[in-house]
């Protein structure tokens, strides 16, 4: 029953993006359409899960000292590992997605569940932690991809529902910021409902 | 004259912030006030430059001859880690004005994805090394002005009457998402 709370509390109550506003660099960087969204969304849950297992593993052993440094070298070192296999196995992701993959490293997010979760719990709250909240960013960012992808060129996964031109804003800059100001409203509005 | 293009380029065509989306966490964060913004966007452009300036040479000099660029993403977030620290402990020796200043927003910008973004966008792009020190101070510089323009509108917004749900975050975005429209007035100048 707890484990399911370490999970489920990634998805609205402590949602990344739309609760805590973490992470939101790759947020509007990446979601041009929601596919981008949804392998930027799973490759951070991927570093984020492995960092918040080796963080809970070996948290006794590192000094309080330096442990935002060893933190940092743990979540670059998956980071690297998933730079190196999308850009073997999915070279077209890993090209739209570009900077945005290294960027990882500092993604907030990651960092955070490091600190505030994994050096203070066990190994399996962790990695349900690191998969809840993983996964609610890449619900979240799925969310954005689709709402620009289907407002900006009228189609949803490149499923095209549409002839011609959607409304270029969403896929520009500054639909980004736009479209995710409008999502927290919703969010707050569903909130408030459920509160 | 290349080194002028490069900085209006990185201040206004593809401002680091409201195009590339980079360093969005200070921008929505720290922009309540002016001064502030001021505060952060002075401790930016210090590690900015100094971090670019470290890590073209590190990455020319010792990763590119040891076949090593697959370290890239973890030897340049170490160099920016350490750089912050040492530039806090040194900022506090020589100058403790300066320190008082931005003292508090040191240790926040190791996890600022524009000064990692602008160091790997620095060796991508093929500058020597004047350039991608002018190519940091261009992006430092742009990301200055996003950030301390946006702090003056949301002081404004601060005293107006807007809709619960949107109060804060929302429409902070929205007006951001506006700002960035505005700087697209910009395509195509260089």
């Amino acid at each position: 029953m707890n484990q399911w709370k370490n999970f489920s509390k990634g998805f609205i109550r402590e949602n990344a993006v739309f609760t805590l506003f973490l992470g939101l660099c790759p947020t509007l960087g990446v979601t041009t359409t929601a596919i981008n969204g949804l392998g930027m969304g799973l490759a951070t849950t991927f570093v984020l899960v492995m960092s918040n297992i080796v963080v809970s593993l070996i948290k006794n052993q590192i000094p309080d000292k330096v442990r935002i440094p060893a933190f940092i070298v743990i979540i670059a070192t998956f980071v690297t590992v998933v730079e190196l296999v999308m850009k073997a196995y999915v070279p077209s992701l890993f090209d739209a997605l570009g900077l945005f993959i290294p960027l990882i490293v500092v993604n907030c997010l990651v960092l955070g569940r490091a600190e505030a979760f994994a050096s203070k719990n066990n190994l399996l709250s962790s990695v349900m932690d690191g998969l809840g909240m993983g996964l609610g960013f890449a619900m979240a960012l799925v969310a954005l991809g689709a709402v620009r992808e289907v407002l900006g060129s009228g189609s949803v996964f490149g499923l095209s529902f549409l002839e011609g031109d959607g409304m270029l804003l969403f896929v520009l800059p500054p639909g980004a910021f736009i479209a995710l100001g409008y999502l927290i409203v919703l969010a707050n509005k569903l909130k408030e409902k459920t509160a | 004259m290349e080194y002028v293009l490069i900085i209006i380029a990185a201040v206004f065509v593809s401002n680091i912030v409201l195009n590339q989306f980079l360093g969005i966490c200070p921008f929505i964060g720290v922009s309540n006030k002016v001064d502030t913004a001021l505060g952060m966007t002075g401790a930016v452009t210090f590690v900015m430059v100094i971090a670019t300036l470290f890590t073209y040479l590190i990455f020319k000099y010792i990763l590119v001859p040891l076949d090593l660029t697959y370290l890239r993403t973890i030897t340049f977030i170490l160099v920016i880690a350490s750089l912050v620290q040492m530039v806090e402990i040194m900022l506090k020796k020589i100058s403790p004005p300066l320190y008082q200043a931005l003292g508090i927003f040191l240790p926040l910008i190791t996890t600022n994805c524009a000064v990692l973004g602008v160091a790997v966008l620095a060796v991508q792009q093929d500058f020597n090394l004047l350039g991608s020190v002018v190519f940091a101070i261009g992006n430092a510089i742009g990301f200055g002005l996003a950030l301390v323009a946006f702090s003056g509108i949301r002081e404004q917004l601060d005293m107006l009457n807007v809709p619960k749900p949107m109060k804060g975050v929302p429409i902070a975005f929205i007006v951001a998402g506006l700002m960035a429209l505005a700087f697209m007035g910009f395509t195509g100048i260089v």
